[in-house]
Order: C-alpha cells, then sequence, then structure tokens
C-alpha cells in the first residue's frame, strides 16, 4: 500500500496546494514541501530499512489490484532497487524544485505548486508502475503539468517550447501506446489471457520482425525523451525556457525516465532485438555525447548550454544499456543519478544568477568569483562534476559505462573517451565565462544566501559521497540490474530466437506458466523470472 | 608503523577543506597555520615512516582505508601503497612542497586572496600525494585528474587576465586529451586482467604475455599517452609554457618539482608493463631525446625568466624519458629527485628576482642583481650549476651523467640517444648560463623594490644545499662508487645491464660531459657577458632572426595545433550554433503551417466560390474516370 500512498500523497497534496492558494499566498509552498518532504522521508525509510534482497528476487514491494478487468489493466506497483534509487532521486530533487521556487514564482503560485506535484506524481508513477497501460497513463499524466510549468511560468519564448516538448513527447508516446497494444495483442492470441501486466508480458515469445517493429515502438519514446540525437531538439528549448524548478525535474527526471524505460522494458522484454539494434545504438549514443558536446560548447545562453551537455551526458547512457553487462549497467544507474544531481545543480546555479542579474547570456558575465566566492566554489564542484573528475560522482558513472561499453564495443568506447575531452571544453567555457576575466556588468553579485546555501549544501555533500564511497547505491541497484540482464547472461538460446518460438516443448511451458493464477497476488515475480532464464 | 600512511595525504586535503570552508573568515596568521602547518606534518610524519622504512626495509606497506566499490569484480580500494619508488616521490612532494609553501607565506602575502591560493596548494599536495601512493590504477587516476584540476585553478589564480585564463584551460585540455589515452588503457588493463591494482598487474603479465605482445604494446602506448600528456613531453608539451601564468611558487611546485614529473611516476610505476613492449620503451626514450633538444633550442631564445624555466623543465623531464625508455629505471628517478630540488630553486629564485622587480619578468630589463640579491645569485648559481651539469661540484653532474653513460653502455642505448642527450646538455649550459649572466651581471636596469626575508631565503638555502650534496648518494663506479639510492629502489626497479667491456671508457665519456658543459659555460659568458655585440651581429642576420622567431613560438606548436584542432572545432561549433537538426523539425513545422494556410484561402465563405469547387471536382473526376 506503501507504493499507492506515494502518488496518492502527492496527488492530494497537488489539489490542497492548488485550493490552499485561495486562502493564503504563502501555503501552497508549504503544502507542497510538506507532500514532498513525507513522500521523501517515507521512500528514505524503504530504503534503510529494507535489507537488499539477494540475487533473484528483486522486487521489494509490490501493490496489485484490478482496475479495468475486462481488458486485464491492473493498477499494478512493484518496487525493486531500482525503482527505489529513482524514486529517492526524483524526491530529493522534486525537495530542491520546491525550495527553488520560493522566491522565483511570484504569479499563479498555488496552480504551479499544483503542477509540480502532479509532475512528480507522474514520474513517480512511471518508476513504479508494473502495468503497461498504467505506465503509459502515467507517461501522460507527467507530460501535461510539464507543459503548464513551461509554458506558464517559462521565460520568454515559453509557448514555443512548451508545444515544442509536448509535441515531442506525445508522438513518440503514441508510438509507445501501438507497440505496447501490439504486445497486448500478441500475447493475447498466444495464450488466450489478454493482460498488460509487465510480468507476464516477459513471457511473450515474439517473432523476430514483430520483436523488431514492437521495440522500436517503446524505443522510439524512450530514445525522444532521453535525448539521442536526432531527436533532441525539443530539449535545449524546453530546458533553457523552463522556469528553475522546472528544468530541474526535465533534466534531473524526466530524462531518466527514457533512461528507466530502456532498462525496464526494452532489454527485458526484446532481447534478441536489441542484441541486433545494439552496435547503432551505441552508435546513436556515441553520436550524441559528441554532437551535444560540441553544440554545448558555443551556446551563449547559460540554460541552453547546459541542457546541450545533458545531450552529451545522456549518450552515455544509451551506451552503457546496450553494453549488456553489470559494468555498464551500474554505470547508467549512476549516471542517472549523478546527472540528476550535477545538471541540477547547474540549472540551479542559472536560476540564481537570473534571478540576480535577469540574464542567461554568459557573453554579458564575468569576475563573479570577486564577489560571489561561495557560488563559485559551488559551481566549480558541479562544473568539475559534468566533465568527469574522479572523486565526484560522475566520474564512477562513466568510468564503469566505460569499463563496460568496452568489453562490448573498442572503437565506439575510444570515441565516447575521447567526449570527455570535449565536456572538458564545455565545462570549462562555463567558470571562464561566468565566474573568471573581469566584471564586466557595473552591478556586484551578491553571494548565496541561506537558503540558497541550504540548497546547495546537500547536492555538493551528495555529489561527493557518490565519488567517493558509490557502494549503498551499487549495492541497491544490482539485483535489478542482474535480473534486467538474465535474459543477456545466457547468450547461446537467445541467439536462436526462432528455436523459442517454434519448439513446442518450451511453448508449453510458457502457457503453464501464464496459466497460475494471477501472479502478482502471489509475489511470483522473482520465480517468473528465473524460471524463464532457466529454460 | 604503517597505521599513519593515510595521514600523509590525508592532511593536505584537511587543510584544503578547512581553507576553503573557513579561509575568508580567519586570520592569515590562521590561513599560513592551517596550509603550511598540514604539509609540514605530513613531511614529519614521511619523515618518520622513512627512518622506519629503511631500518626495516620491508617489500611494501599497504594499508587499505575503505573499499571505493565493487562491481561485479571490479573492486578497486581507496588503499595506499608505499615502497622504495614511492618513498622517493613523497619525500620530494612533502619536503619541496613543505619548503614551497613556507616561501608562499612571503611572495602570497600582499595578495587578497590569500586563503584561496592555499587551499588550492594544500588540494595539489594531497592529490600528489594520492596519485603516488595509490595501490591501484584508478586511485592513481583519481590523483592524476586531481593534480590537474589544482594545476588549472593555479595557473588561472589570478582569474581577472583572460590571457591566465587561456593559460588554465590550456593546460588542463591538453592534459586531458593525454588522460584519455590513457583511460583508455586502463579500460584494456581491466580486461585483460580483470583487475586495475597495481602489483596484481605486475605479476600476471608478465606470466600472460610475451615480450613484444600486441596488448602489452597498445597499453604501454596508451599508458604513455598519459604520461606524455602531463608532464608536458612532445607533442603534447604546449600548455607548460603558457601555464606560467600562475604565481611562481605554483610554477616551482606544480609545474616543475612534481606534477610535470608524474609521467615519470607512472611509466616507472608500471615498468613490468613497459618492459614487456620494446616498440613503447624505443618510443619513450626516442619522445624524450626530441623534446629534450627541441625544448633546450627553445629555451635559448626565450626572454621571460619563467619561460626558460619551463622549457627547461620539459627539456630535463626530456632527460628523464630517455633514461627510463633504455630502461635505466633509476637513472630516471634519480634525475627527478635532483631536478626536484634545482629546479624547484631556480623558479623560487627566479620568484624573488620578479617579486623584488615590481613583478618584472623580462630578462632583458633585469641585470646587475648579484651584488643587490646576494643570497638570491649564490643560491641561483648553485641551482645554475646543477642544471648545467657543472663537473663534480653539482648535483646535476651525477645524475645526468649517469643518463648518459647508460645511453650508450646500458644493453638498450644507442649512440644516436647518446648524441642527442649531449648536444643537450651543451644547450642546457648555454641557456642556463645565459639566464645567470643576463640577470645578475651586467648594468642594474630595474629599480629592486622587495628585499626577501627569512621565509623566502631559508627555502632558498635549503634547496641550495639539496642541489650540491644531493648528488653524492650516487656516485660513479669509477671514482666514489656510492650506490645509496639505487641500492633503495632495486628492489622495486630492476637495475639496467651494463655491456660489461665498455667500463673502461667510462671516464672518458665523464671528460666529454664535462668538457661540453663547460664550453656551454664559455659560450654563454662569451656572448652575454663579455661580448654583446656578437648576438648583435646575429640578430641582423635575415635567418637567424628567423630561426630565432621559430625557437621563440616554441617551434610553432601552438600554430599548428590552432590551425589543425582549435579553429576548426571552434568553427564547427559556431558553425552549427542553431543546430542545424533542429532545422529539420522547424521545416516540418513551417511546411504544416504553409499548408494551413494554403488550404484556409480556401474557406472564403462564399457559396460561388465551394459550388465552383464542387462542379470542378465532379468534372475532373469525371474525365479520369473516363479516360481511365
Amino acid at each position: 500500500m506503501i507504493l499507492v500512498w506515494l502518488i496518492v500523497i502527492l496527488m492530494a497534496g497537488g489539489v490542497l496546494a492548488w485550493i490552499s492558494g485561495k486562502v493564503n499566498r504563502a501555503l501552497p509552498r508549504w503544502v507542497a514541501l510538506g507532500s514532498v518532504m513525507a513522500v521523501f522521508g517515507m521512500t528514505l525509510y524503504l530504503w534503510l530499512s529494507n535489507p537488499i534482497p539477494v540475487l533473484g528476487s528483486a522486487w521489494l514491494i509490490q501493490f496489485s489490484q484490478p482496475w479495468v478487468p475486462q481488458w486485464g489493466i491492473r493498477f499494478s506497483l512493484a518496487l525493486d532497487g531500482l525503482s527505489l534509487l529513482m524514486l529517492l532521486l526524483t524526491f530529493f530533487l522534486g525537495l530542491l524544485a520546491v525550495l527553488i521556487s520560493w522566491r522565483e514564482i511570484h504569479t499563479k503560485v498555488a496552480f504551479f505548486h499544483f503542477n509540480l506535484l502532479w509532475v512528480l506524481a507522474g514520474i513517480t508513477g512511471v518508476f513504479l508502475t508494473m502495468d503497461l497501460f498504467l505506465f503509459y497513463f502515467f507517461w501522460e499524466i507527467m507530460l501535461i503539468p510539464m507543459y503548464f510549468l513551461i509554458g506558464i511560468w517559462g521565460h520568454e519564448n515559453r509557448r514555443y517550447a512548451a508545444y515544442k516538448f509536448f509535441l515531442f513527447t506525445q508522438a513518440s508516446g503514441l508510438l509507445m501506446l501501438l507497440a505496447i497494444l501490439g504486445l497486448y495483442f500478441i500475447h493475447g492470441n498466444q495464450t488466450g489471457v489478454y493482460t498488460f501486466s509487465y510480468f507476464e508480458l516477459l513471457n511473450t515469445t515474439l517473432a523476430p520482425e514483430a520483436a523488431r517493429l514492437l521495440m522500436f515502438g517503446f524505443l522510439v519514446a524512450f530514445l525522444v525523451k532521453l535525448p539521442v540525437v536526432p531527436f533532441h531538439s525539443w530539449l535545449p528549448d524546453a530546458h533553457s525556457e523552463a522556469p528553475t524548478a522546472g528544468s530541474v525535474i526535465l533534466a534531473g527526471l524526466l530524462l531518466k525516465t527514457g533512461a528507466y524505460g530502456l532498462l525496464r522494458f526494452v532489454l527485458p522484454l526484446f532481447p534478441t532485438a536489441t542484441v541486433e539494434f545494439a552496435p547503432w545504438a551505441m552508435l546513436l549514443g556515441v553520436i550524441g555525447i559528441i554532437y551535444g558536446a560540441i553544440l554545448a560548447f558555443s551556446q551563449t545562453d547559460l540554460k541552453r548550454l547546459v541542457a546541450y551537455t545533458s545531450v552529451s551526458h545522456m549518450g552515455f547512457v544509451i551506451l552503457g544499456v546496450f553494453s549488456f553487462n553489470e559494468w555498464a549497467l551500474q554505470g547508467v544507474v549512476m549516471q542517472m543519478i549523478t546527472h540528476g544531481l550535477s545538471t541540477g545543480a547547474l540549472f540551479i546555479i542559472a536560476g540564481f544568477l537570473y534571478e540576480r542579474l535577469h540574464t542567461r547570456d554568459i557573453r554579458l558575465m564575468g569576475g563573479f568569483w570577486s564577489t560571489a566566492p561561495k557560488m563559485g566554489v559551488i559551481a566549480l564542484i558541479f562544473v568539475m562534476a559534468s566533465l568527469g573528475l574522479p572523486g565526484l560522482g560522475n566520474f564512477i558513472a562513466e568510468f564503469l559505462t566505460l569499463v563496460g561499453s568496452w568489453q562490448a564495443n573498442n572503437w565506439l568506447t575510444v570515441f565516447a573517451t575521447i567526449g570527455l575531452v570535449m565536456a572538458t571544453i564545455y565545462s570549462l567555457r562555463i567558470m571562464q565565462k561566468i565566474f573568471f576575466e573581469a566584471n564586466r556588468m557595473e552591478q556586484a553579485l551578491p553571494d548565496l544566501n541561506a537558503r540558497e546555501m541550504l540548497i546547495a549544501i546537500p547536492m555538493v555533500a551528495m555529489i561527493l559521497w557518490l565519488g567517493l564511497y558509490p557502494q549503498p547505491i551499487l549495492d541497491t541497484a544490482r539485483p535489478s540490474i542482474q535480473e534486467q540482464l538474465q535474459a543477456y547472461t545466457k547468450p547461446a538460446q537467445e541467439q536462436v530466437p526462432v528455436a523459442r518460438v517454434d519448439v513446442p516443448a518450451k511453448k508449453t511451458i510458457y502457457i503453464k506458466r501464464t496459466g497460475t493464477k494471477n501472479p502478482e497476488e502471489t509475489k511470483p515475480s522473482s520465480n517468473l523470472q528465473i524460471t524463464k532464464s532457466s529454460n | 608503523m604503517g597505521e599513519l600512511l593515510w595521514l600523509i595525504p590525508a592532511l593536505p586535503f584537511a587543510g584544503a577543506l578547512l581553507l576553503v570552508i573557513f579561509g575568508n573568515r580567519i586570520a592569515r596568521g590562521l590561513v599560513s597555520t592551517i596550509g603550511v602547518g598540514s604539509v609540514g606534518i605530513s613531511a614529519a610524519i614521511t619523515l618518520v615512516l622513512g627512518i622506519e622504512y629503511l631500518s626495516s626495509r620491508p617489500a611494501f606497506i599497504r594499508q587499505e582505508v575503505w573499499q571505493w566499490f565493487d562491481v561485479a569484480g571490479f573492486s578497486p580500494s581507496i588503499a595506499f601503497h608505499l615502497d622504495a619508488l614511492s618513498m622517493v616521490f613523497i619525500f620530494v612532494i612533502t619536503f619541496v612542497g613543505f619548503l614551497i609553501h613556507i616561501y608562499s607565506t612571503e611572495y602570497m602575502a600582499e595578495d587578497k586572496d590569500y586563503a584561496r591560493f592555499f587551499a588550492c596548494m594544500n588540494l595539489f599536495v594531497g592529490s600528489m600525494l594520492m596519485l603516488v601512493m595509490a595501490d591501484n590504477l584508478l586511485l592513481l587516476y583519481l590523483g592524476w585528474e586531481g593534480v590537474g584540476l589544482c594545476s588549472y585553478l593555479l595557473i588561472g589564480f589570478w582569474y581577472k587576465e583572460p590571457a591566465n585564463g587561456y593559460a588554465a584551460r590550456k593546460a588542463f585540455i591538453i592534459t586531458r586529451v593525454g588522460d584519455t589515452a590513457m583511460a583508455i588503457g586502463l579500460f584494456m588493463l581491466f580486461q585483460q586482467f580483470g583487475t586495475l591494482h597495481i602489483q596484481s598487474i605486475s605479476t600476471e603479465a608478465v606470466q600472460t604475455w610475451t615480450i613484444g605482445s600486441e596488448t602489452a604494446v597498445i597499453i604501454a602506448f596508451l599508458l604513455l599517452g598519459g604520461a606524455v600528456g602531463k608532464s608536458g613531453q612532445l607533442p603534447l608539451q604546449t600548455w607548460l609554457p603558457d601555464a606560467m601564468a600562475g604565481p611562481t611558487p605554483v610554477s616551482a611546485l606544480i609545474h616543475a618539482a612534481t606534477m610535470v614529473t608524474a609521467g615519470v611516476y607512472l611509466i616507472a610505476r608500471m615498468h613490468v608493463v613497459f618492459e614487456l613492449a620494446p616498440a613503447a620503451m624505443t618510443a619513450v626514450a626516442v619522445i624524450g631525446a626530441v623534446t629534450l633538444l627541441v625544448a633546450g633550442f627553445a629555451a635559448l631564445t626565450q626572454y621571460d625568466i619563467k619561460r626558460v624555466l619551463a622549457y627547461s623543465t620539459i627539456s630535463q623531464v626530456g632527460y628523464m624519458f630517455l633514461a627510463l625508455g633504455v630502461g635505466a629505471w633509476s637513472a630516471g628517478v634519480f634525475h627527478f629527485m635532483i631536478h626536484g630540488f634545482f629546479k624547484a630553486l631556480l623558479f623560487l629564485c627566479a620568484g624573488a628576482i620578479i617579486l623584488a622587480l615590481h613583478h618584472e619578468q623580462d630578462m632583458r630589463n633585469m641585470g646587475g642583481l648579484s651584488k643587490k640579491l646576494p643570497i638570491v645569485f649564490y643560491t641561483f648559481l648553485i641551482g645554475a650549476a646543477s642544471l648545467a651539469a657543472f663537473p663534480l661540484v653539482s648535483a646535476g653532474f651525477y645524475s645526468k651523467d649517469q643518463i648518459l653513460w647508460l645511453q650508450l653502455a646500458g644493453e638498450n642505448g644507442n649512440i644516436w640517444l647518446y648524441l642527442a642527450g649531449l648536444l643537450g646538455a651543451f644547450i642546457t649550459s648555454i641557456y642556463t648560463f645565459r639566464m645567470v649572466f643576463l640577470t645578475f651581471y651586467g648594468k642594474e636596469k630595474t629599480h629592486v623594490g622587495h628585499k626577501p626575508t627569512w621565509a623566502i631565503t631559508v627555502p632558498l638555502i635549503i634547496l641550495g644545499i639539496l642541489s650540491f650534496a644531493g648528488g653524492f648518494i650516487e656516485l660513479p663506479h669509477n671514482f666514489g662508487h656510492v650506490v645509496l639510492f639505487s641500492d633503495f629502489l632495486t628492489p622495486i626497479l630492476p637495475a639496467v645491464s651494463v655491456v660489461p667491456d665498455f667500463n673502461q671508457y667510462e671516464w672518458m665519456l665523464q671528460l666529454l660531459a664535462a668538457v661540453v658543459s663547460l664550453v656551454g659555460i664559455f659560450i654563454a659568458y662569451l656572448f652575454y657577458y663579455k661580448k654583446p655585440e656578437l648576438i648583435e651581429s646575429i640578430h641582423r642576420s635575415e635567418l637567424a632572426m628567423a630561426i630565432h622567431r621559430f625557437w621563440h613560438s616554441g617551434w610553432g606548436f601552438d600554430q599548428l595545433y590552432d590551425v589543425l584542432f582549435v579553429r576548426p572545432y571552434v568553427y564547427l561549433s559556431k558553425v552549427n550554433k542553431n543546430d542545424f537538426i533542429d532545422g529539420f523539425y522547424t521545416f516540418l513545422a513551417n511546411v504544416t503551417q504553409g499548408l494551413h494556410r494554403l488550404f484556409s484561402t480556401t474557406q472564403t465563405g462564399v457559396m460561388r466560390n465551394y459550388v465552383m469547387g464542387v462542379v470542378v471536382g465532379a468534372i475532373m473526376i469525371l474525365t479520369i474516370s473516363l479516360l481511365l
């Protein structure tokens, strides 16, 4: 039930925040802060109180209720290490998003916080749901409030950016819906059981051609969200036009839903098709790393610059996902978390600067170190994180990803590593243009105040902790990662996809398994996974 | 005795952390106490550990602080490894670092960012110690990148000047190019051995690879890439001369004594891998030889005293590479140590001069300082003698002579490498004493302001003594035959095997080296003191001036890289600033909008037009169906 509460608290908090705005202008902020703190506390408690499961039983908590039984749709939520980590990140960044909006947002405060909480609720749902229909539902839920966040509270060109964001994600989401339906019907035809349940659908046997098509449906949605070049062009606009909280959530969380989708759905559902597509996906990743880095270098709008660094960094995610080994996938999970923190922090710094200067143009900035050394130190730390300095979390992420991808493909890894040099080039430019050189403005920039330090210090502490002792994160993620990889650890059987369809003995196994009544009710998922790999 | 090991890097880190947090709120005296004290205590611990190490002679001491992470068997630790090789490096880093920190309290006294300076310096010392004490390559990489960061921060310390920022970024980016190669090397090593633990790699490499095995060669070359970048060797040397934009103590500590020798450490540390890759060894020696010549000629033509010293550093590190390349491991490390002493000394003297002359760095505006700054003069002379390998009484003579001798006598030696080294020694003594004569002799051209006090002179005197006496712990066979240093290193670094019947010629080679050094000094004396008109006659020659300009610009490497890499990259980035891929989507949107406009013009609201449309449409359909 606790999983349902997470979503309910956020949604109810959102509604309450909206209503409370009628009473008092400041009240929505406190309501939002309270609800996010509540869910953050609950997830933290879950993390600290649950022992990390051993191999084979990745799932910590499950919840499942029929929703639309005649179509086989269930309100099915489940939590494993991966989703737990994603939730922690979501609520941590959500907390920061509320805090940074404290001074920044003045208009329609109540509605803003409604949207903020509903985006978080949608993201929470995406990270938790184990029913593909429900997944699509939450996928859309997080889209619409985000559209409002950009479109109402954004900067000058906000309408354009909001439309663009909406169209890109919506269009790609529709393809995913088609793929989900395709999978649903294929599975229904095969077994006679029409269900959207993730665990059931995992056992679908697909002809190679169908698998390929369905995989592309999912892939497009996730690749647009991630984003991967050439589907990235919504991101710089959306990031740079969104209010700071919006940028933090976009970069820190929404992009991660794409990565999460790849890990959770694409890898386990279509093992054969992904292996075929892997070299191309990795190539796209490397292109993204390099293309994003080159473009980031010449941007003059600080938020746009950081947005392109996201394109570059997300290239590592897809590179790692399609390397199919534990090093790379652990690297990907680390990258999701550390990129969320470091890029979030850079957007927050951009927000601090915008509040003070009312510009995002780095050509007008310079020399701020002399009056704002605290901001300078914090910016330096996150700039260094972004270029992958060892000792900070991003290094662990990128190094593990590259170690893993090296096993899969040498040359692409070489080019991805060259991306690190390019990261240095654009990252140092941020420091140079904003904090070094002479001050081009008349005004002296005030340094961070107590509230801003309260936001910045935990982020610094986190990124250092992740860089120096990431083991708790890695341990939490390990069982889920091993589970997602199960289909790949025994490559011999996966290399012959046709055999899986044709050999009748295997088919009976599938039928027998799907015959078990309502697998969710008896915590069966892990068994399912094991039997799947053992055949 | 190993329990204290972790404190050696931890103390400077703690100092840096304290200074970052409280630096702007506490008095300068306290800043100096934290900044200098943390390194000082590290040095004291090093001394204690060193004495214990020498008395008990364990193979190595390992201390694991915690396990960094563990992913599917990839489990590096935050663990320190102390053996003879790291001992030498720790000793130089903490002691020379300590002296330079003391010196900085006076040199930086007027600077308003006093705390920031010491925070960065402490961070540097901590990272550098991490680099040389790491027991696995990933932790080494952490130190490696950490020193790069500090180098960046300190080169650009006076950040208001855009040129300093440019130099800082250049240093960071160019070394990162090398680091990238090294990172790929680490991926390969991990793939081969499933670990990055240095000792395990060393033992397993011998069993897995045969000499010249392809993987070993590739890995050795990739590691060499990292070494070349950090150590300012060809072709990644261009950042080091510009790095002189930082405060002079920084140049002394980072860009002379310690960080630039990280490449030497890496190669010596991974010597097992390099020994299995003869091609890479040859490359190390050739890179060293070419670099020492290129940088030597460039040093001849510089006027900025710090740039002379910078090129000289590149050139001297080239000697170390030369030694490593022929397998003369301990000779390379010995030259590192001696060079650490005398080059830090020379930089600190240069700093004292610069401070005295109100930040004047051009040697053409110096002169006649021998009377005004006597302590600086005499210590500089000792340092210069050591750099120029002045026979018998300078430490540099012994360390460089050993390298030259092994070029011929060592089994991997080569006459061409020897000649390059000899020519380099000749140039070295010319540019060194050119510096001495231009700076200390002749007419006084700039008024001497600041007179150094004890915080500057004491470090100079101590380093002067070391630059003079340091050589006596390792004397050639034919006189003295002291081998304290190489004995100390032998358990870690194998001794080079000498061609036996060569020993009888050793005295001839020593004599030759001595003569070369003395002739170089005499030429400098002739050109820059006795007969300056000779220089003017050279300046009149068009060809000589062209060569002069070419060398002065560092052999045009900057211009070349500018054309080859910098400009294309910037152009590529600028030209695509608005992201041509986005153009496609904009095009799509525009087409849709265009169609929308086109069709909305048909919505006139006039019945006549609609009827007309229906009729025309009907006729068209009829015609088509008739025609078909």
